[in-house]
């Protein structure tokens, strides 16, 4: 099982290191949405406390999109979807494969992104950074967990560039709400108290989030 | 060996495999064949573990199997006219990922030997996008033979093949079968089958209709069952 994990994810670092397709196409979108919000808002720094934890979360969720568009897009190439479910491993394991690898490239993007808009901005962050790595952490599991998920199964549709957010973005408004709302209030320089609230059920999604397509994904395949 | 017990597909409540049962003993090679609709690739994937039948049961080397039996997926290898191949990795790359998800011992060693058999062993590490179609349907019986599987199963493995590309898949085959290998083939190809098979099955509409073994049948008189076979059941 651990086997069949790690090769999973291996390959599909290995093919992102070759092709760049999932993390280049989420820094450029990111980047643009940094340069789109910074022409088009006069902000002063009472405002950017505002706004930008909601553009910080904006930029991840967009761009979350197409990296996990891609994803299950590469499977279908040469059936190569029917060759993983064909590995000797229950098939929950190319859900887990999956979602660490796409949580990893998401993470990726926003190590870079998240800086840039503070640089861009010229912005001086004065909350708990710990604060904000574990809210960002947290809701990046849960929405990359059923983002997979989702990803899986709009792959077997012809529209899934169109049906993923479609799906997506309603079944995860509660995450993005408890993180832009959290994400504002460490911005205001908050401390764990009163982000506890949003955090905990940024939490029950998680589980959420990843207990039902591990309880659902084998049967998604077999659809 | 291979038992179909009953074995029967329906979806959206539309059979596409009437039951069928029959027995592929050790070493054999069987080839299905039938018209389109007969319902060969379902019969393929049914075998193959890769969707669970509706009724019936499979068993695989005397285990009860099913598609959650994932250590029964590794006495199986698939050879498909999709080569389950990523354009993007080398060939190399290919057989490391299927060879670590198999848990196959001395994997390098393994990936040699297997790209030598094959012919391939100067492209190693090449990306399979540079492959001819030939070479990718060659890496393809590499990695099904890789995990060292006792049955194999090959979906129309000649879509897009030239003659070149056919003798060497049929020479690969042979001795993939004199191993003592069991092959089950889905092919439209009948004379190929003739030529490689111990047994031939033809189905029609879910349905097997002819199962006999090769010996001393001729192309032209297969070709004249076939024909009012499948003709019969058209009409």
């Amino acid at each position: 099982m651990i086997n069949a994990l790690k090769a999973v994810i291996w390959k599909d670092i290995i093919m992102e290191y070759k092709t760049k397709q999932m993390t280049s196409s989420m820094l450029v979108f990111s980047g643009l949405v940094i340069v789109i919000f910074g022409f088009a808002f006069e902000l002063s720094i009472e405002v950017l406390h505002k706004v930008l934890p909601g553009m910080i979360w904006v930029a991840m969720i967009f761009s979350s999109i197409l990296g996990l568009n891609r994803s299950f897009m590469l499977e279908k190439n040469n059936d190569c979807m029917q060759g993983m479910l064909l590995l000797p491993c229950d098939r929950t394991i190319i859900f887990l494969g999956k979602f660490c690898a796409n949580f990893l490239f998401v993470l990726l993007t926003q190590i870079i992104i998240v800086p840039g808009f503070f640089v861009f901005f010229d912005y001086r962050f004065q909350g708990g950074l710990g604060l904000l790595v574990l809210i960002l952490l947290v809701g990046t599991i849960g929405f990359i967990a059923i983002g997979t998920f989702l990803a899986a199964l709009a792959s077997n549709s012809r529209m899934s560039d169109m049906l993923l957010p479609i799906i997506l973005f309603p079944i995860t408004v509660p995450l993005i709400i408890a993180g832009v709302q959290s994400t504002s209030l460490i911005f205001q320089g908050q401390g764990f108290d009163a982000i506890s609230q949003w955090f905990y059920l940024m939490l029950v999604f998680d589980v959420i989030f990843l207990v039902i397509p591990y309880m659902l994904f084998d049967y998604v395949m077999e659809v | 060996m291979l038992v179909a017990e009953q074995l029967e597909k329906s979806i959206g409540g539309k059979r596409i495999i009437h039951p069928i049962s029959f027995k592929v003993t050790r070493g054999e090679f069987v080839t299905v064949l039938g018209p389109n609709g007969a319902g060969k690739s379902t019969l393929f994937k049914l075998l193959s573990l890769a969707t669970q039948p509706s009724k019936g049961k499979i068993f695989i080397n005397g285990s009860k199997a099913t598609t959650l039996s994932s250590n029964l997926r590794k006495e199986i290898g698939v050879i498909s006219h999709h080569t389950f191949l990523y354009d993007n990795l080398s060939a190399l790359e290919n057989l490391k990922f299927y060879g670590q998800a198999y848990q196959v011992c001395d994997l390098d060693k393994r990936i040699k030997e297997v790209l030598r058999f094959v012919g391939l062993q100067l492209y190693i590490h090449d990306p399979v996008r540079t492959y001819s179609r030939g070479m990718q349907q060659r890496l393809s019986i590499a990695r099904a033979i890789l995990h060292n599987p006792s049955i194999l199963f090959l979906d129309e493995p000649y879509t897009g093949l030239d003659q070149h590309a056919i003798q060497i898949l049929n020479s690969v085959l042979q001795s993939l079968n004199k191993d003592n290998r069991t092959i089950f083939m889905i092919t439209h190809n009948y004379e190929e089958a003739l030529t490689l098979s111990n047994r031939l099955i033809v189905l029609t509409k879910g349905k097997v209709v002819y199962d006999a073994d090769t010996s001393g049948i001729k192309a032209e008189d297969f070709r004249r069952i076939y024909l009012e076979l499948v003709g019969s059941e058209k009409s």
